[in-house]
């Protein structure tokens, strides 16, 4: 596999193999130089159709340190481009001799249509409400650094589940790593089936959090409440938001993850973010690690892409050819 | 190969709506007639094949006029009679729509390009806007015995009621695709666990079924003639099977890929395999199957759907609706378990008894029957592949999989059109 | 992913054959020992020496080095590694991943530096390591130390000190820990 689409397409070693090289990424950011030359002379193309700046820059950031090039194709958001023809966007792409493309759409399923047009490595960097998987893999390092091993582990997920490409993949992730998981949403925002999902479905916050190792809190999206999904986003705050109150029952032992960007006063109280467990600066600067370790597992670790490579063991052979 | 040469299929296994048995059918002049009546005939190998009476396509989008890029009435036709379709209803959705005589003067003119019959449906309400009545008498006079307003169901409960009483006196059948588009509509695939792992928009089957409720109440209410057009759901055929024990004049369609895929085979975002109403869960599937063979069901059709490139290569929410289907309608449903003759039943007399061809004695190969005819290989396996098919259309959903039942040969009133698998007219 | 089956093979793994044991641990800490006394020697002391292993074959014989030193002065000097996973000239030619995270608590900039590896072999690998520190400060001087030369050099590098040069065919293999070094064959 040359492509990272979705966190289901990886098994929980593939996971933990990637969690395990994260550390020698992010020793890299400490160095006085903090660049390496892994990928010199690769070219990777950040095709995002969809704003997110802080994404763009972690990919751009980790592809930098990494000493490969980078190619921004801002493509326009604007309506008249509904419709186009991907395969036009990948075909270009593809003409300029690119390695590898990190893609953002707000369409599901994007990046693995891309993968039909382009020879290039594709990652996935979001798409629609489907996946998310460097996010994933970020906030599984993350709460590892916080908690050790995740097997057994109660992590509660709250907000818009049903429209979050993040609330996906962290299941899929955090669910391989042995960790149990539970979803907690007004019905209006659970996903469709959700009987299907690994998972325990709560919709009462405080009983979730009663028994909760970890939080991440999801992104709430204003125009959901014209949608009739929620009432308003007042009653949303006092059922589902993360409140002091709420925050000060957990205690200060347990982890609080958020994509970002917050809305503040909305999904999570406005100073709950200043608490020291809320570890939003952490998952940034993992983030960068973390999409370090996908590039040069796709570009730069062999032939054969994403699967761990051979160890040489302790053995010293024919050195490097 | 002019109509006037004598035809002789030879050495294949008949079955028609009569019964079932081994001999030869002779064509002369476009009729079915004696075999010892012809001298020298043109002989068509049907060893190890069924023949049977040209299958009847109650549910097609030809292109023509207004989509010419995608398809014409002249490549229609030879994915058609490549299909083993004999007879082919144009659906209304055309540019213009067909709402008026001279539109479907128009229609049925271009229509004689074809290799096969093109009958022509009308719209419903003018320009299918599901607003104002077409002018239904106008339509009928003008020969147009089946109405729909093809991929738009009447919305309005009202004006379904006014148009199934309007068309009861001038015999027209009213065509609905059930869907009630307030509950669907966000959805881009059935809602269930694959649109919740793919995440994508749902559309729930309660959606047409719920529509199904209310048609079937309109009908019985109203004692038109009521067809559902493209039914997918489990649910709605259980409706749709009630109703008919209940004695209200409904009758039923389904789509010969809702007998074999599932929404699980979206799970690579192949946009060839967008439909509307959008492929089911497999007890759907199975559902489906079941009615078919039991009767529930009348009709499968292709609602062929042709589609250029830039349609489909798209995201997935963004792409277009429907398949290209006439050439594979018959090998999906035998691929689907789908019984030889329920399948002939359901593909060739119960649609063209729904669209009154002909009298109701023709619908076997007895003497003096139209030639329409087609001769098919139950067990031959042929993969798919959109590029070889004579559609225009490239959206095929079957691309690379090996569909069994191929057709080696189709006569449309004494035409010999497709010989060995290709067309040769 | 999840071709895990792919580590150990061809031609980059397998299973290491012995033939011959070349040193036991006595020898190996005798040597170790007389390296510790010429680094000594050579660099007049302990003063702005910093050890680095190269992950992952060099972290233990920096290790016994360095206490081999701290037993000889009386005072130990800065031990760190070097993962040279991202300076090899043979990335995407073979699989290679980063073994541990790179760990220099010094700034390098002014120190003598001694690289410790297990074997010399083509002095790709060194060529990284030197790579590498460069991002970490300018060194006044880089020493190499390794427990086994066996030749087949493809780059203008040599050791500075060696444990025991052992002459070689291309073909073998070298195996070293703290109790033996063998020669042998590596067993597809």
């Amino acid at each position: 596999m040359n492509h990272l689409l979705s966190i289901d397409d990886l098994t929980a070693a593939d996971i933990r193999e990637i969690l395990r090289i994260t550390p020698s990424f992010a020793e890299v950011a400490e160095r006085r130089i903090s660049k390496v030359p892994a990928l010199r002379g690769q070219t990777v193309a950040l095709l995002f159709y969809e704003d997110s700046t802080r994404t763009r820059l972690s990919f751009e950031v980790a592809a930098k340190r990494l000493s490969a090039d980078t190619l921004n194709v801002s493509v326009s958001t604007s309506s008249v481009n509904k419709g186009e023809s991907l395969r036009d966007t990948a075909e270009t792409i593809e003409a300029m001799g690119i390695d590898a493309v990190v893609v953002r759409h707000r369409s599901s399923g994007v990046p693995m249509q891309l993968t039909k047009w382009v020879d290039a490595a594709v990652i996935n960097a979001g798409d629609g409400w489907h996946q998310h998987p460097t996010q994933a893999l970020l906030d599984c390092f993350t709460l590892e650094q916080q908690l050790g091993d995740l097997t057994g582990r109660n992590i509660v997920i709250v907000g818009d589940i049903r429209h979050s490409r993040v609330a996906r993949s962290d299941v899929g992730a955090f669910t391989r790593l042995g960790a149990e998981v539970t979803l907690v949403a007004p019905p209006t925002l659970l996903p469709a089936a959700p009987d299907t999902w690994p998972v325990r479905i709560e919709t009462n916050l405080d009983r979730a959090l009663q028994r909760a190792d970890a939080v991440c809190l999801l992104r709430m999206q204003r125009e959901r409440q014209h949608e009739a999904l929620v009432p308003d986003l007042r009653e949303y705050a006092t059922l589902y938001g993360l409140t002091a109150q709420r925050a000060a029952a957990l205690g200060p032992d347990v982890p609080i993850l958020h994509p970002g960007p917050m809305n503040r006063g909305v999904e999570i109280a406005a100073d709950v973010p200043d608490l020291d467990q809320v570890l939003v600066v952490d998952q940034v600067r993992n983030g960068v690690a973390v999409r370090m370790a996908v590039l040069f597992l796709l570009l730069g670790s062999g032939a054969a892409g994403m699967p761990a490579p051979a160890l040489v063991d302790d053995v010293e052979t024919e050195d490097a050819r | 190969m002019s109509e006037s040469t004598d035809l002789l299929v030879r050495g294949g296994t008949v079955v028609d709506s009569v019964g079932t048995s081994m001999r030869d059918v002779a064509v002369r002049n476009g009729v079915i007639v004696e075999p010892d009546a012809l001298s020298e005939p043109h002989v068509v190998d049907a060893t190890g094949c069924i023949v049977s009476t040209g299958l009847v396509d109650m549910h097609a989008h030809l292109g023509e006029p207004g989509d010419e890029a995608a398809e014409t009435m002249r490549s229609a036709g030879h994915a058609a009679v490549l299909g083993g379709f004999t007879t082919v209803l144009a659906m209304p959705d055309t540019h213009p729509a067909v709402d008026s005589a001279a539109v479907v003067d128009h229609v049925r003119s271009i229509g004689s390009s074809a290799l096969c019959h093109v009958e022509v449906a009308g719209a419903i309400t003018l320009q299918r806007s599901g607003k104002h009545l077409a002018p239904l008498g106008e339509l009928a006079a003008a020969g147009v015995r089946y109405v729909t307003d093809a991929g738009f169901g009447l919305q309005n409960p009202l004006l379904m009621r006014r148009a199934l009483e309007y068309c009861r006196p001038l015999g027209l059948t009213v065509g609905q695709p059930a869907d009630l588009r307030a509950l669907s509509a966000h959805g881009h695939m059935h809602e269930g666990e694959w649109s919740s792992r793919l995440g994508l928009g749902g559309a729930p089957a309660e959606a047409e079924e719920i529509m199904v409720m209310r048609d079937v109440s309109l009908a019985r209410l109203t004692g038109a003639t009521l067809h559902f057009q493209t039914l997918s759901s489990a649910g709605s055929l259980a409706i749709v099977g009630a109703a008919a024990r209940a004695g209200v004049e409904v009758s039923a369609e389904v789509a010969a890929h809702h007998l074999l895929l599932t929404d699980s085979d979206l799970v690579s975002y192949d946009t060839n395999r967008k439909v509307w109403p959008p492929l089911r869960s497999s007890a759907d599937v199975a559902a489906a199957q079941t009615a078919v063979e039991s009767g529930v069901i009348d009709a499968i059709v292709s609602d062929h759907t042709p589609h250029t490139t830039d349609r489909k290569e798209r995201a997935f929410d963004e792409a277009e609706h429907g398949t290209v289907g006439l050439e594979t309608a018959l090998a999906v449903a035998l691929t689907a378990g789908i019984s030889v003759s329920s399948a002939l039943r359901a593909l060739s007399w119960r649609p063209a008894e729904l669209l009154g061809l002909g009298d109701p004695t023709t619908r076997s190969l007895s003497a003096g029957a139209t030639a329409d005819i087609v001769v098919f290989d139950p067990d031959l396996a042929i993969t798919s592949k959109a590029s070889e098919m004579a559609t225009l259309g490239t959206n095929s959903a079957y691309e690379g999989i090996e569909l069994t039942g191929a057709v080696r040969a189709t006569i449309v009133a004494g035409r010999l059109v497709v010989e060995e698998g290709k067309v040769v007219a | 992913m999840g071709e895990r089956e792919r580590r150990g093979a061809p031609p980059y793994g397998g299973t290491f054959v012995s033939r011959a044991v070349v040193m036991d641990a006595d020898q190996i800490r005798r040597a170790i020992k007389r390296m510790a006394h010429e680094i000594l020697e050579s660099n007049r002391g302990l003063d702005d020496v910093v050890i680095i292993g190269l992950q992952t074959g060099g972290i233990e014989p920096a290790l016994h080095l360095v206490e081999a030193l701290e037993t000889i002065e009386g005072s130990r000097p800065p031990l760190g590694s070097v993962d040279v996973a991202f300076h090899r000239d043979d990335i995407g030619l073979r699989p290679v991943l980063p073994e541990a995270p790179t760990d220099i608590n010094v700034d390098l900039h002014g120190c003598t530096v001694i690289l410790v590896d297990d074997v010399l072999f083509t002095g790709r690998t060194v060529r990284a390591a030197l790579d590498a520190l460069n991002d970490f400060g300018r060194p006044r001087s880089v020493q190499l130390a390794v427990m086994v030369d066996r030749g087949h050099r493809e780059l203008p590098i040599r050791a500075d000190f060696v444990g025991k040069n052992l002459p070689t065919a291309r073909s073998e293999a070298v195996r070293v820990t703290m109790s033996a070094v063998e020669i042998g064959s590596m067993q597809k």
